[in-house]
């Protein structure tokens, strides 16, 4: 049998990323920590925007869901770790869920906006139960319940593998996924969305199950951001937070599966030079979004595959 | 207190946002009518009109009326221009394509948005009105003294302009060459290219004019408002909602539309907080687009 | 046996009726043209039949179903299969994946696994085996247009309904074309909009003459070439 190179290739990437906890200096060590949570997050978004065409501007909502599911149980509920995360998990699943059903009822600039509106509407929801939520304020979660099966979750060499364990099942699922026979017609969707509901595909619940699946990945993130980092807060659901994955994908490639996570380290390490330059960084964000826009819609791995015979899912 | 006196200042209030939000609107409007272009950006215009504003009338002395007026003609020319120069160096290149221009605007809010943090800096800063005149309001004199029963020749001075702005916008787009040709090019692109009608042309100007209106709008309100980096967020939401309800590309619409949600806006933040408000009108909108997505007022979509 | 029929299928646009078709019967087996003139609403007729466009009103029966209502893409499941009049297919994916995504469907409602050698066997009627790997999009024209027809016939149709298919080929094309119709229509039905009438005489068994949205004439072509009305309506009378 040939052997699989896009699996090995993966494989490879993510032993490398481990390997990286022993190289790497504590401070970059604990921003790839990061960059691995954002990139999960981002590798879900693909899967919606990159692979089947649907242009999210909401998902900051799902991250902050599942932020909020796992905080919010841990904080009011006492849950441990272990179940405030699935707890998170299951929350944003079920919102995208709720918000798809609704927001696929319209297409391209609608549903662009009916997605922003959504994620909007829900920022200023935990604006709102400011009492709860602590609004943009936010909540520390207290480290001393921050732990799983006896690991303390806060601790630097933990937080890291943690964080790779997240991302590096998040990249598998992804990969079969995009290879499945789900895979090809939610491509097939993208490519041209009448043909495919005249070849007796019924579009809605796959193009639904994609606005699920990119809410559970934000909801892992967002919850695996809470219990990692500590913090829980309103401005995780802002509008950044939902460009932020789109950035990713398009900077990285999209409907490439490692696209998101080369986007995640290019401009979080853009972002965090900026920072030390001007506290008007984010001017990094509009700069990438409209160059990326203008000359290089298919991202840097985009470009890649196109010279590799499109071996690279 | 009594109610009505307050109903009654809170509909002049919003008599006010009403008016500032209808300019702002009316300039996403004519960009989507005519471009088919939803700019998320516009907020940020309408933030960069404030700005300006305040740059001018630092920096022009004597008296506050000189200041402002100098503004109220060059914010609109500059961010004008600058939109106009957008539209030639971004969103012409990218063809217009929808989703692909959305990514571009939104880019453009963060440039702007950072670049006014930059130069502007992150206070508020107010900018004094050429005029103010305290208005007590006869039919309530003596029924509530000392709880503020007045309004400002400024407030009305604002809801006079607007409704000449409008009538000029009106008379712009009805009566002239210009509006003819934008009118022709929002009908039927192709056609008005095959007759002659340089439609890149038309692009720049109706999206720096439809940024000029919010510009304008932004001078008119800054003496009442203060002028801040973070501002354009609000006008946004709002114009999209007035947008979306009013019906995409409606200019009527659109003017129906704003009188409603901003004499809403001021008579509901008497009994809900802004942010309950701002929740309910978002998900409002929301629910527009999903059920009826051609708007309320608008014709059916093509 | 009649495997398709509508019965006062009515179209309206806002206040043009398009299509108001009081009774068509399609037989299993048959090969049956549609013609008439530009606008006479064959198009939309047929995205009636299989579900593009929900009608104002009227009712279609398949196999003796109702099938009115139901979806396009459940349609499709039943074995109505349709290839688009403007070619629409993926550019961007190898003609294989193209064929695939049909094959799988069908391989999938007939709880079975052959979907590759289904796709295969598509490509391999057209004459598209060689070219499997490339991409559809850089393809000649001619050959997007037997693409399309191979999705088609990946879907195993009882009932394949072909928009203009022989539009912008070559003569040399129209031949191969017209030998690939005869060898679908022994185990399917055709329906087949056309206006190249040498394609309509050499394949059609009965012809469906339309104008103004109505079925202005049906028949054996040799009927049909002698229908004055026919003459008429062609001629711009």
């Amino acid at each position: 049998m040939k052997p699989d190179r896009a699996l090995l290739l993966h494989l490879a990437v993510i032993a490398a990323l481990f390997a990286m906890q022993y190289v790497l200096p504590a401070y970059h060590q604990g921003n790839l920590a990061r960059i691995l949570v954002l990139a999960t997050f981002a590798t879900g978004y693909n899967i919606l925007f990159g692979y089947t065409g649907l242009l999210s501007l909401g998902h900051a909502l799902f991250f902050a869901a599942g932020m909020y599911g796992a905080g919010m149980t841990m904080r009011f509920l006492d849950w441990p770790a272990l179940a405030a995360f699935p707890a998170g998990i299951v929350a944003a699943t079920l919102l995208a869920g709720m918000i798809g059903a609704l927001a696929l009822r319209t297409t391209g600039v609608a549903f662009m906006i009916v997605t922003l509106m959504f994620a909007q509407a829900g920022y200023l929801t935990i604006l709102y139960f400011n009492e709860f939520t602590r609004g943009d304020e936010g909540f520390v979660i207290v480290q001393a319940t921050r732990n799983i099966l006896g690991f303390d979750l806060s601790n630097d060499d933990v937080r890291f593998v943690a964080a790779w364990l997240i991302f590096s099942v998040g990249l598998l699922v992804a990969l079969a996924v995009v290879r499945s026979r789900m895979g090809r017609v939610l491509v097939a969707i993208r490519e041209n969305e009448e043909r495919t509901r005249m070849l007796g595909f019924d579009p809605f619940p796959y193009k639904l199950s994609a606005v699920a699946l990119s809410g559970a990945y934000a909801g892992a993130a967002g919850a695996a951001y809470a219990l990692l980092f500590g913090s829980v807060g309103a401005s995780f659901a802002s509008i950044q937070y939902s460009i932020e994955p789109l950035l990713f994908v398009l900077l990285g490639g999209t409907g490439v599966v490692l696209g998101p996570l080369v986007g995640a380290i290019v401009i979080f390490y853009l972002i965090e030079y900026a920072r030390e330059v001007t506290t008007a960084y984010l001017i990094v964000v509009g700069v990438a979004l409209v160059l990326l826009i203008l000359f290089a819609r298919k991202g840097v791995l985009g470009s890649l595959r196109r010279r590799t015979d499109g071996w690279l899912p | 207190m009594d109610f009505g006196p307050q109903l009654f200042l809170a509909s002049l209030d919003g008599m006010v946002t009403a008016a500032v939000l209808a300019l702002t609107a009316l300039g996403l409007s004519l960009v989507f009518g005519v471009m088919r272009v939803v700019n998320v950006a516009h907020g940020e215009f309408f933030m960069l009109g404030a700005v300006i504003a305040w740059f001018v009338a630092s920096n022009i002395g004597g008296h506050a009326a000189i200041g402002f007026i100098a503004a109220l003609i060059i914010a609109p020319l500059v961010v004008g221009a600058i939109a106009a120069a957008a539209d030639w160096i971004v969103l012409k290149r990218l063809d217009y394509e929808p989703e692909a221009t959305i990514v571009a605007t939104i880019g453009l809010l963060y440039i702007l948005q950072q670049g006014a943090l930059v130069t502007f800096g992150p206070v508020a800063q107010a900018v004094e009105p050429p005029f103010n005149k305290r208005i007590e309001i006869p039919w309530f004199e003596g029924a509530n003294v000392g709880w503020g029963l007045f309004t400002t020749s400024y407030k009305l001075f604002v809801i006079g302009a607007t409704i000449a702005i409008l009538i000029g916008v009106w008379l712009l787009l009805s009566r002239t060459k210009i509006g003819l040709v934008m009118r022709a090019t929002q009908l039927d692109r192709e056609t008005a290219q095959a007759f002659g009608i340089p439609v890149e042309k038309v692009y720049a100007l109706t999206f720096g004019f439809g940024a000029a209106l919010a510009a304008l709008a932004a001078v008119l309100i800054v003496p009442i408002q203060q002028a801040d980096y973070l501002m354009g967020g609000d006008p946004l939401l709002l114009s999209f909602i007035v947008v979306i309800i009013g019906g995409l590309g409606s200019l009527r619409g659109t003017l129906v539309a704003a009188l409603i949600i901003g004499m809403s806006d001021g008579i509901i933040s008497v009994f809900f907080t802004p942010t309950l408000a701002k929740i309910i009108a978002t998900l409002a909108v929301a629910m527009v687009l999903v059920f009826r997505p051609q708007g309320l007022f608008g014709a059916k979509a093509q | 046996m009649t495997l398709l029929s509508a019965r006062n299928l009515v179209k309206d646009f806002g206040g043009l009726r398009a299509v108001n078709v009081e009774a068509f019967d399609l037989p299993a087996g048959e090969i049956r043209a549609v013609i008439g003139p530009n606008g006479a609403g064959k198009t939309t007729f047929v995205s009636l039949l299989c579900g593009r466009l929900p009608p104002s009103s009227g009712t279609i029966r398949f196999e003796d179903t109702d099938i009115t209502r139901l979806p396009a893409h459940e349609r499709v499941a039943r074995g109505i299969a349709y290839t688009f009049q403007i070619t629409s297919i993926y550019p961007n994916l190898s003609l294989l994946d193209n064929v695939m995504l049909p094959a799988q469907r069908r391989a999938s409602l007939n709880g079975t696994a052959d979907a590759a050698a289904r796709a295969a066997e598509a490509l391999e009627r057209v004459g598209l085996t060689d070219r499997a790997q490339e991409m559809a999009g850089v393809q000649a024209y001619g050959h997007q247009r037997l693409l399309e027809v191979a999705m088609g016939l990946a879907l195993s149709p009882k009932l394949l309904i072909l928009d203009e298919p022989t539009q912008g080929l070559a003569e040399g094309e129209i031949e191969t074309f017209i030998a690939l119709i005869r060898d679908v229509a022994q185990d399917a039905t055709v329906l087949l909009i056309e206006h190249n009438m040498s394609v309509v005489m050499a394949l059609a068994e009965r012809i469906t003459v339309m104008n103004f949205g109505e079925v202005l004439a049906e028949g054996t072509p040799d009927e049909i070439r002698a229908n004055t009305d026919v003459q008429t309506a062609y001629l711009g009378g």
